[in-house]
């Protein structure tokens, strides 16, 4: 079978570039692989399908309907297990196989599960697909403890949600700080805290070295200081890593992801990557970096969706920023850019904690990165001010003390 | 998917009093989803949901919890559907969707189900709900449009536009007659013995098209048919040679509309002058040199002097105010069954003004803005209305600045414009009786 777009993976990534492939080609034969059984949906979602918040099936990105609109055409349980650059062509695992004239990866990511001795051995859950999180819906409902491996955003997110569900939840993380990618110290230490205030234990700086099975499903963790924990559930958060297994052989480059250029091209003619499965140029150096994050997906893959119908309205790729906004326990925390940069170096920091946290980290009178905790920002405007380099020295004092109000009217200046 | 309402914002005229945020914190009981902010000028900018045609909050998010309306072109909102990641806020460059810690989620304009609270608020006119396209869309998009895909029009010329919108609007059942001018001239009456439109158009002369189309509704009124006829004649036709039979029939009250497509010149047989040209204009026969300093007299205002006819309806029009034109035709059509109407529409000329051709909406905006065009309306019961405000004018040499023909005036001649301006306002407000438009 022939398709003239065709796109593995049916998440953020390969949804926006359908989309913007659409808006340039109405007609060319457009087909979309997912390895899933279920209809595309949002690993972001999964948290509220844990907690039941969400309906599993309300969770959709696209009905059938926004397919036929887009004469598009879905092809689940297809799962790629191999890609022939040469031959255009890509080889599923029940050995069927799709030609293409344009391909893009958006595969996503995959949870990193970390050596731990004896973890093979009990039963653990990882929080990636929907699958995942039905099967920890379904476990939480009789678990009374449960323990999380990891403070990054999926830990943390189900962290709250098991602790919402009743049950007696600890996190244990290697590094001193939760979403330390994102955040700078002090924010991380008030997110930490509110996470106590609610219950949960934070183990952090500690690293389980050990794990056991007891009888019925339960197991029992060692951790590097001595401490025993026990556990009906066990969630695994170490991190994420580009799905790239099929590529092996496939002559596209990959280093931590497959690396694409400002147009989402791979090193293989015919080839697109996007979103989580991608390592781009990252900002302002062009440094390549995974930057695995929702928005980003989207922008990446309206990008490769554009290059591969040859519109020209493109704007190239200006590089990825970390950025995220975070919801906690009713409260609202934003990170964009470096936030967490240290001060020196050229880097002036002010923060303020009089109503609300925030830190502003700026660089020859341009913002370079904010996080604030509890404190309204538009996290779109302050992203486009750091993409966009603007000078902020004309109203710098005026930032600094309202950098809500002061980001709006630069950028509502500009629109005008 | 049809076109969309926005709240335009005009900050010259906001003086930050906030009123639209209380009016809009009021009307949906939370915090204000529309932001007014100190600019680094000391005037003053917005924050507030664009409902942008292709919104990045909808693509950001997760759980279908945006949409945007097919119809309506409105972002939605859903709360039951939302999950509180607020990866919405991220996609948003305008500050439109946003966190607000006592609701505990995303909020944002929803235009208030089609009328905004924020804009009747705002007494100072910085807020301006533009609905027409979306509505005329709506109303117009499914009846068949009458006149030629190709034509011969300058580029940028509003008569396209203006000729189109009528004809959708009196389809088939109608008799249309273009006097020489540029409305045959760009292919109405078509070339070759083939005509440009699907109802009869028929090319009088330039003199007597007022008295030969009350002719021809006579003759089907005999025949017992109800027929709509339509004169679609330039300033020439009108103002100039043909004003003696436009005066007669208006006077003899035939049931007839008459439309004015007002260019303020004889634009397409080189750019001469005519009695509509105003004081000041550059044209091939009010040169501008050693001696001449363009036309040194002042235009003929038309719809004044039908005015004066005691017509069934008169009122003038902008195409940059198309629903305020769809109103006024509605109502034009309605009184021509009993008697004369008349319709002026102002058509600046990229050609002939000397002005670029993507600029004629925004110079038919002007002309209103610095009140040198005032949209009214008249019925002998009801006076004159006004059906735009014409209290807060911009200086008129906003809009002389924009046009070619204009380019020579020095300041005193600025000045005359002016004082001219505000002398007609003057005197059409003295016209108003029972006047709803604020003046
Ligand atoms: C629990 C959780 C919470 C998160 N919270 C946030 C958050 O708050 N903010 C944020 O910005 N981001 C968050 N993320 C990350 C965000 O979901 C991702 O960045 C985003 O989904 C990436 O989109 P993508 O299209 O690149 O890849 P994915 O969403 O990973 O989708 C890849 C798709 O490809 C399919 N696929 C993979 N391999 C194959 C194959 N070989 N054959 C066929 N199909 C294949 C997969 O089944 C999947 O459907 C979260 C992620 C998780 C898991
Ligand atoms: S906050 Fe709600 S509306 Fe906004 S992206 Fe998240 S789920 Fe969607």
């Amino acid at each position: 079978m022939h398709a003239r777009y065709l796109i593995i993976g049916s998440s953020h990534a390969g949804r926006e570039a359908l989309a913007a492939i659409r808006m340039a080609d109405p007609q060319g034969r457009l087909v979309m692989l997912s390895r899933e059984r279920h209809r595309p949906y949002s690993p972001t979602i999964l948290p509220y399908v844990v907690s039941g918040r969400s309906d599993p099936r309300k969770v959709g990105l696209g009905s059938v309907a926004w397919f036929a609109e887009n004469r598009a055409e879905l092809v689940l349980d297809a799962q790629v297990v191999a890609v022939d650059a040469d031959a255009r062509a890509v080889r599923l695992a029940d050995g069927g196989c799709w030609t293409y004239d344009k391909l893009l990866l958006a595969t996503g990511a995959e949870p990193v599960v970390p050596p731990v001795e004896g973890l093979e051995g009990v039963r653990y859950h990882v929080l990636r697909t929907l699958d995942d999180a039905l099967a920890i819906r379904a476990r939480a409902a009789t678990a009374r403890r449960a323990v999380v491996l990891g403070a990054g955003l999926v830990g943390m997110h189900a962290a709250e949600t098991l602790a919402g569900a009743g049950l007696d939840v600890t996190v244990v993380e290697m590094r001193p700080h939760v979403l330390a990618e994102y955040f700078d110290p002090r924010a991380s230490t008030l997110i930490r805290e509110t996470f106590e205030r609610h219950g949960t234990h934070m183990m952090m700086g500690r690293r389980v070295e050990r794990a056991a099975g007891v009888e019925t499903e339960a197991c029992r963790l060692g951790l590097d200081d001595g401490t025993e924990l026990e556990a009906d559930l066990l969630l695994v958060a170490a991190g994420v890593r580009p799905a790239l297994r099929m590529l092996a052989d496939s002559g596209i480059a990959t280093d931590k992801g497959i690396l694409v250029d400002t147009r989402m091209r791979t090193a293989r003619d015919g080839v697109w990557a996007a979103g989580d499965v991608a390592q781009a140029p990252g900002f302002p150096t062009g440094a390549p970096m995974v930057n695995g994050t929702l928005p980003e997906a989207v922008e990446q893959g309206r990008i490769a969706g554009m290059d591969m119908a040859g519109d020209d309205d493109l704007r190239p790729y200006l590089g990825g920023i970390p950025l995220n906004t975070y919801g906690f326990f009713g409260r609202h925390a934003v990170a964009v850019g470096a936030a967490a940069a240290p001060a020196g170096d050229g880097v002036e920091v002010v923060t303020d904690e009089g109503d609300g946290y925030c830190r502003i980290a700026l660089k020859d009178n341009r913002l370079i990165g904010l996080a604030a905790i509890d404190r309204v920002m538009d996290a779109g405007i302050l992203w486009r001010l750091i993409q966009r380099r603007v000078d902020l020295g004309p109203v710098r004092d005026r930032f600094l003390s309202h950098p809500l109000e002061t980001a709006r009217a630069l950028m509502s200046r500009g629109w005008r | 998917m049809a076109s969309q309402d926005t709240i335009r914002f005009i900050s010259e005229r906001c003086d930050g009093c906030g009123d639209c945020m209380t009016a809009c914190a009021k009307a949906k009981g939370s915090a204000s989803r529309v932001a007014i902010v100190a600019g680094s000028d000391g005037g003053w900018e917005m924050a507030l949901c664009r409902q942008c045609g292709d919104p990045k909050c909808v693509a950001n998010c997760p759980a279908g919890a945006l949409d945007k309306h097919r119809d309506s072109g409105i972002v939605d909102w859903f709360k039951d559907l939302c999950v509180d990641c607020h990866l919405c806020t991220v996609g948003c460059v305008y500050g439109g969707i946003v966190f607000d810690p006592a609701a505990g989620h995303v909020q944002k304009c929803d235009m208030c189900d089609g009328s905004p609270a924020c804009v009747p608020a705002c007494d100072k006119g910085a807020l301006e709900h533009l609905s027409a396209a979306g509505r005329l869309h709506e109303i117009h998009a499914d009846k068949e449009d009458m006149f030629v895909p190709g034509l011969s029009a300058c580029q940028g010329c509003n008569s396209e536009l203006l000729i189109r919108h009528t004809m959708r609007r009196i389809g088939r059942n109608s008799v249309v007659a273009a006097p020489p001018g540029c409305i045959p001239g760009m292919g109405t009456v078509g070339y070759n013995g083939q005509t440009g439109a699907k109802m009869p158009i028929f090319h009088p002369l330039l003199t007597n098209t007022a008295a030969m189309l009350g002719g021809v509704k006579r003759q089907y009124e005999r025949k017992g048919r109800d027929v709509t006829v339509v004169a679609l004649a330039g300033d020439g036709g009108a103002v100039d040679v043909g004003f003696q039979s436009l005066s007669g029939a208006a006077e003899r009250g035939e049931r007839v509309l008459f439309i004015c497509v007002d260019n303020e010149g004889y634009m397409n047989t080189g750019m001469q002058a005519s009695g509509s040209t105003t004081f000041g204009s550059w044209t091939s026969t009010t040169p501008v040199g050693e001696i001449g300093r363009g036309k040194s007299t002042d235009g003929k205002y038309l719809p004044q002097l039908l005015m004066g006819h005691g017509c069934a309806y008169v009122a003038t029009a902008s195409t940059a105010f198309l629903d305020d034109y769809h109103a006024k035709l509605e109502k034009a059509l309605e009184a021509s069954r009993t008697g004369f109407a008349y319709l002026h529409v102002h058509a600046p000329c990229p050609t002939g003004w000397r002005f670029p051709a993507a600029m004629t909406t925004e110079v038919c905006r002007r002309q209103v803005e610095t009140n040198f065009v005032t949209l009214w309306e008249f019925t002998p019961e009801d006076g004159l209305c006004f059906t735009r405000g014409v209290g807060r004018p911009r200086p008129v040499s906003d809009y002389v600045g924009m046009i070619g023909k204009y380019k020579h005036l020095g300041p005193a001649e600025l000045e005359r414009i002016q004082a001219s301006v505000h002398r007609r306002v003057e005197v059409l407000q003295g016209f108003r009786r029972r006047s709803t438009a604020a003046g």
